[in-house]
């Protein structure tokens, strides 16, 4: 059974998430991968603006495919998140609550998570034809440079994911490998 | 000597980037439709469920199934009684994965110097091309796009032949743990063993164009890929890392002769988006 959630995600909200919940996102979210994180962390350090407010807002690692005549965007599944871990705690300092990716993160960003009452989701990797389903306009807002790279703001309708870290610092990486371990 | 004008494996790559991207190898399917009965954990039988809706969204919409369309890595199988005619067959290979990857909108994930500006090069090119010179005077292609997240867990050890099976064993259980959720799991494990530092790469890479079902011809070898598909889903990761009894699909192990200091082998982890197509000119 899915939980629905809005986005931008209020603390209330990412309070009531418990790693394993299964979730339906609704709203806006951004995108965001190696190069975008890399120009937003050094944008804070040089005190510019960003592209866009943080506050309370998720960012979903993802370089789409280029959209078809007919489509909002092309597949879009999850890259792997750890390559992010890097500048996330800078992110969250300044207003981000949610991260959409896949695969493992470091003790700093669960302490992050849990300092921000931040959440973790992931998307399932390789699934991209399926979550661009959910994904219901896009459109490039910052670094059009960078191509699939670009920061895009996405409307999503019941886009599917899944807690992995919560805001108490519970990880479904390792409680579900713990279960069914032989 | 048979002619074979390079346009036509320009038109061929091209075909096979854009079919290879949209249309999962039903030996794969099946292997999910298997793995999705005997999983025990509820959530990942939905993520199973999930994967297997994709492939058929990406199947009938003509869509990508993932969106990491991969570099373009080539098998080519060159026939010793043909001759190429036409243009240079590595500048054919390129317009056709420049064409592929533009018709079929596939992303490009190709950069063009791997560790100062990064700058992507927009076409996907160059293709990662292998190429045997083979009897015969046809031209054979396999396309096995290949994903960065799974290409990133993948690893090399120069084992010491004292080492043993152990040893092997050891290796590919720490690489898939340490892996984890990375790769998108359920994951293909290619291994390759013994041969030199490229040899023992290339036949791990090449052990993922093997049927999910076939094993080793070689009965003791085909034995340790059962053994170690049973390891490796005893380590509990699951679909997508999220616990569960499916971490891998299938073990393919291929063997070369070695050095008689040396047992090298590789590991190439393949996410569950284990693409590849062929076809012969």
């Amino acid at each position: 059974m899915s939980k629905r959630v809005n986005t931008p995600l209020t603390e209330e909200a990412v309070k009531d998430l418990k790693a394993g919940d299964r979730v339906l996102l609704n709203g806006i979210i951004y995108t965001g991968r190696d190069a975008a994180h890399k120009r937003l962390a050094d944008m804070i350090d040089k005190g510019e603006g960003l592209p866009m407010d943080l506050r309370d807002q998720t960012i979903y690692y993802v370089g789409p495919c280029p959209a078809k005549p007919g489509q909002a965007i092309g597949s879009a599944g999850p890259t792997t998140s750890g390559r992010m871990d890097a500048y996330t705690p800078k992110l969250m300092d300044h207003g981000l609550r949610g991260m959409i990716g896949k695969g493992l993160r470091n003790q700093a960003v669960v302490d992050s998570i849990i300092k921000h009452t931040g959440v973790y989701f992931a998307a399932i990797g390789g699934a991209g034809a399926l979550l661009a389903e959910a994904i219901k306009e896009a459109e490039v807002i910052a670094f059009p440079d960078l191509g699939a790279e670009a920061i895009y703001k996405l409307r999503v309708e019941d886009f599917p994911v899944t807690v992995i870290i919560d805001s108490q610092g519970n990880d479904l990486y390792k409680i579900g490998k713990e279960q069914y371990k032989k | 000597m048979r002619e074979v004008n390079v346009s036509e494996i320009t038109d061929v790559v091209e075909k096979l980037c854009i079919d290879s991207n949209y249309y999962l190898p039903e030996d794969v399917k099946k292997a999910l439709e298997d793995a999705l009965e005997g999983e025990e954990s509820p959530l990942g039988k939905e993520i199973l469920q999930d994967i297997l809706k994709n492939q058929e969204i990406a199947r009938t919409k003509n869509v990508p199934i993932c969106q990491d369309t991969g570099l373009a890595v080539l098998f080519l199988e060159l026939g010793q009684e043909v001759r190429l005619i036409g243009g240079e067959l590595n500048d054919a290979i390129n317009e056709g994965v420049r064409r592929g990857y533009e018709k079929g909108y596939l992303r490009k994930s190709t950069v063009d110097d791997p560790f100062m500006e990064r700058k992507n090069l927009g076409d996907n090119t160059p293709a990662i091309i292998h190429t045997k010179i083979v009897p015969g005077d046809k031209v054979k292609m396999i396309l096995a796009p290949k994903g960065g997240g799974s290409e990133n867990m993948s690893a090399l050890a120069m084992l010491k032949p004292s080492d043993g099976v152990e040893g092997i064993r050891k290796f590919v259980l720490d690489t898939v743990e340490k892996a984890g959720s990375n790769p998108c799991p359920p994951i293909i494990i290619g291994v390759g063993i013994g041969g030199t530092i490229e040899k023992t790469t290339l036949i791990a890479k090449q052990s993922l164009l093997r049927n999910i079902g076939e094993h080793n011809p070689n009965p003791k070898i085909a034995e340790l890929e059962k053994d170690l598909l049973e390891q490796v889903n005893n380590l509990g990761i699951g679909p997508q890392g999220f616990g569960g009894r499916t971490t891998a699909l299938a073990v393919h192990i291929e063997t070369f002769p070695a050095h008689i200091a040396s047992m090298p082998v590789a590991i190439n982890i393949q996410c569950h988006a284990a693409r590849h197509l062929e076809a012969t000119i």
